[in-house]
């Protein structure tokens, strides 16, 4: 590999150096823009003791819900979970830790992780459950919450196109919170559908810099519909 | 008679503007946009990182990756623009959003709002509920007046766990539109066919019931 050259060959070579323990920040929402392959890959190498940031947890049988099939996760910071039979089993027995997060304060906890900015104030989540234990200050009258940034010794990111230098697009919706987490991991792995040539992307269309990114692997998705809806015919 | 859903949200679609980006949340208030005034342009916010949200698609145009906040799959209008969760909060936490409707279990007379946590249920998460109540100015909570044994549902301080603190101003259940002033319900309209001593009986906390309170009225589209 030369350069700035961020392409790797294989889905191993994607995932080499992640251990028991480490944090895994994981961008998607619901099952829109998962990074599915990879989470197959943390699954095949059997890496336990996870802390698991994501905004969901999959589902039974897709998605992160395949990790807890082995109990490879220890703990999920989420906003919204539940969406799986073994994940509320896990969480009932005790096997497996939630830290519920508000949403935006999940995505303004890894965009500030990736931009240096160890905490930060929000009106988010004052006076409710998650201000326990929570540092408060007032400013112009309102009363704030401090909230830590958070960092991931990985983040799996799914893309739609990269070039070989790790610039990123994404599609439509499935951007949500792949770009922050791909900001925030001390490893960035990101698998996309297509890989382009370095000049391909327009620079003033790219989400993610490939500065944050340190590898890029080529899949094939799936890409299962969690609700799907659509117009009845009048 | 108390107010379909199909109704509650029509009276809420009576409070858009011209212009509004407005944000619905899951049930009732998703309705509301079945009910956007015709020559009234509306732009709607997904907080998944959509503002432009257009009606289902077809099995031609269904696409795994075009979904909106309740994972539904969606379209986009025109002039619709795509972004990243966290520029997503930033427009609601940001206050940029013009409107935001979403549903709860309990409000109270100081404005805070319960709707995402009931204790020894299973709790899935507050998802971005939290962020708007926080981040918007202009709130419109829907629920039913009171739960199906009777209980009030409008107390003088909430019961469950908050989803925010003094943040809910306008509140549009099945039996009336009320506000919040002061530390008290005001009661504004009724729904049609519904006394004012029905909605004194369901209201728990504090409400102050003016001389004449008027019917809903409900214009056919």
């Amino acid at each position: 590999m030369a350069g700035f050259d961020k392409v790797v060959a294989s889905y191993e070579e994607a995932m080499i150096g992640l251990e028991d323990d480490m944090t895994v920040l994981a961008g998607g929402f619901g099952l829109c823009g998962i990074p599915e392959n990879l989470i197959a890959e943390i699954k095949r190498k059997g890496t336990k003791g996870l802390t698991v940031v994501s905004n969901n947890c999959g589902v039974d049988g897709f998605g992160l819900g395949i990790l807890l099939e082995d109990k490879q996760v220890r703990k999920m910071v989420s906003s919204y979970v539940g969406e799986n039979a073994l994940f509320e089993k896990q969480l009932l027995n005790g096997e497996l830790e939630v830290e519920l997060t508000p949403q935006g304060t999940l995505a303004e906890k890894m965009r500030a992780g990736g931009a240096g900015i160890p905490a930060f104030y929000t009106a988010t989540g004052v006076g409710t459950p998650v201000a326990e234990g929570k540092e408060t200050k007032e400013f112009n009258g309102r009363e704030y919450l401090l909230e830590e940034a958070i960092i991931g010794d990985f983040a799996i990111v799914k893309g739609w196109k990269a070039d070989r230098y790790g610039n990123v697009i994404y599609r439509h919706t499935a951007q949500n919170f792949n770009p922050l987490a791909a900001t925030a991991g001390k490893i960035t792995v990101v698998e996309v559908e297509e890989i382009v040539e370095i000049g391909e992307l327009d620079p003033a269309h790219i989400h993610t810099p490939g500065i944050y990114v340190d590898r890029v692997v080529l899949g094939t998705f799936e890409k299962r519909i969690e609700k799907r809806t659509v117009k009845t015919a009048e | 008679m108390s107010l379909t859903r199909e109704q509650m949200a029509q009276r809420v679609a009576q409070e858009l503007q011209d212009g509004f980006y407005v944000n619905l949340g899951i049930g009732i208030p998703t309705l509301v946009a079945n009910y956007v005034p015709k020559n009234m342009a509306v732009m709607l916010q997904s907080e998944n990182g959509l503002l432009g949200m257009g009606e289902f698609p077809t099995e031609e145009t269904i696409d795994a990756d075009m979904i909106n906040a309740g994972k539904q799959t969606v379209t986009t209008v025109k002039g619709a623009s795509i972004f990243s969760s966290a520029e997503s909060f930033a427009m609601i936490r940001g206050g940029h959003v013009d409107l935001t409707v979403l549903g709860a279990f309990e409000v109270d007379v100081n404005g805070n709002i319960a709707s995402w946590m009931i204790p020894n249920k299973l709790i899935k998460g507050m998802g971005g509920a939290m962020d708007l109540v926080a981040g918007a100015e202009n709130i419109i909570v829907t629920m039913t007046h009171a739960s199906k044994d009777g209980e009030s549902k409008l107390l003088s301080n909430c019961s469950l766990p908050l989803t925010g603190k003094g943040c809910i101003k306008k509140v549009l259940t099945d039996l009336a539109w009320l506000e919040i002033e002061n530390g008290t319900f005001v009661l504004k309209e009724r729904a049609p066919g519904v006394s004012v001593e029905e909605i004194i009986e369901k209201t728990q906390g504090k409400l102050i019931v003016p001389d004449h309170v008027p019917e809903m009225t409900f214009v056919s589209l």
